[in-house]
């Protein structure tokens, strides 16, 4: 179990216990989180799952695989600290992590 | 205006499918998809992409199931209506009246909906300004090319179109690729020949720079381009292009009065009809208990749904199961020898 932190546009925050093993990206769409549209299911196929994560946790995840950068591109208004949350899988070492979710998808 | 027995909405491999046993069963069907070429979600998200869990398939990509689809629909004559997305669906009697972006009609009894997530759009620019100058100065697709001869065009994005156009462009355009990152994600000898352009100067490259604001009164006059380090600069284009991929929005569909809800529409499991009878939905965008998104999923309510259909197309005769194996009509239909 993690605790994340769920930040919407409009500064509303969500904080949430996710089983490990499942993604940032489910954590939220399981839970109804408003902002995460995930339309291909976590298939790092459409950049709706797109999160901003809190500088001083983007360097402690896991590197981003090049197909995340990729899809990133075509991400609404990325960042340097932009991820796909369906990219970020849940453990004991996030518990804490905070993400920012983008005021829209597309 | 065409009367058929079924309509179907979507050409991924649900749509296709679901066609393939309607007319199996002696219903005509066409297809109407937004994209310019069939295949859906497999062909536009992940043609290159391996999938290991279609039955009896132990690994195939996206493209191949789509062409193994299209192999299988060969004994019967489907027309599909590509580039195009339907716009209205209403009750018309007993029937329903659908009329497409490009103006076509069909009269039926029976609308599958397979679409997915819905029709596939350009992902645009976030400056909301920039809708002022869509399709006049700024545009995500190029239609006629020959307006930008002698122009400054500005080109966003990092995929093959907008690297492909930056090089075709640079021919007799002043052409300007904006990137938001050093990497391009195109092809890597249209990337090469990017670079080489660039250093001749022929190509204006900026890369670590996002669009922030387009500026100009009647006409497009300038944009505002951001670097990572913040620095802003100011560049005088006529034109701008962006290519930031497809998304997938749910568009007119969310207007027929049917049960959504998250982009989903809720059916029943024993026909996948929607609450408005003689309207389907099957594949991704369905939605019923235990529902799974797999391609699979999709087959199956297919031949579901198409069942359906049978008994709002012919009111009067009896639907009859018949395997393929041994049913005369069924290898008739599909052009085999009795």
């Amino acid at each position: 179990m993690a605790k994340i932190t769920y930040i919407t546009s409009d500064n509303q925050t969500h904080t949430l216990e996710v089983q490990n093993g499942l993604t940032v990206m489910e954590g939220a769409v399981q839970n109804d989180i408003p902002g995460i549209d995930a339309d291909c299911g976590g298939g790092m196929a459409c950049a709706t799952c797109h999160v901003y994560v809190k500088e001083e946790w983007f360097n402690k995840l896991p590197k981003k695989e090049d197909g995340e950068e990729d899809m990133l591109d075509m991400a609404f208004e990325p960042k340097k600290n932009s991820r796909l949350s369906c990219q970020i899988i849940v453990s004991d070492e996030i518990d804490g992590l905070e993400v920012n979710i983008p005021s829209k998808q597309a | 205006m065409n009367k058929i027995d079924a309509l179907i909405i979507g050409a991924g491999p649900a749509g296709l499918f679901t066609a393939h046993q309607l007319k199996l069963i002696g219903l005509d069907c066409e297809v109407v998809d937004n994209l310019d070429k069939i295949g859906g979600q497999c062909i536009e998200l992940y043609p290159d992409k391996p999938i290991y869990d279609i039955p009896a398939v132990p690994e195939c990509t996206g493209e191949e199931l789509t062409k193994n689809l299209i192999n299988q629909l060969k004994p019967f004559d489907i027309k599909f209506h590509l580039n195009e997305r339907v716009e209205e669906v209403k009750k018309e009697s007993d029937k329903w009246f659908v009329k497409t972006s490009n103006g076509n009609i069909f009269l039926t009894p029976n609308v599958i909906i397979a679409g997915g997530v819905g029709s596939f759009e350009p992902r645009k620019f976030s400056p909301k300004e920039c809708e002022k100058f869509e399709n006049k100065s700024l545009f995500y697709s190029v239609k006629n090319k020959n307006i930008f001869k002698g122009k400054t065009v500005s080109i966003f994005g990092g995929g093959d179109s907008a690297l492909d156009w930056a090089v075709e462009l640079s021919k007799d355009c002043k052409v300007n690729l904006i990137h938001r990152r050093d990497e391009f994600r195109g092809a890597q000898a249209t990337a090469d020949k990017v670079h080489q352009l660039a250093k001749a100067a022929k190509i204006n490259l900026f890369t670590k720079y996002q669009m922030i604001s387009v500026k100009g009164v009647q006409q497009l006059e300038s944009i505002e381009i951001k670097h990572d380090n913040n620095e802003i600069k100011n560049l005088k284009t006529d034109y701008v292009l962006g290519f930031f991929g497809l998304i997938m929005q749910l568009g007119p569909i969310a207007n027929w009065g049917l049960n959504i809800d998250k982009k989903t529409i809720e059916v029943d499991t024993e026909k996948f009809e929607t609450n408005q009878k003689g309207i389907y939905a099957v594949g991704d965008i369905c939605k019923y208990p235990g529902k799974l998104k797999l391609i699979l999923s999709g087959f199956h309510e297919g031949a579901l749904a198409a069942r359906a259909c049978f008994k709002l197309a012919r009111p009067n005769e009896k639907y009859r199961f018949e395997f393929t194996t041994t049913s005369k009509n069924l290898l008739k239909r599909l052009g085999k020898k009795e």
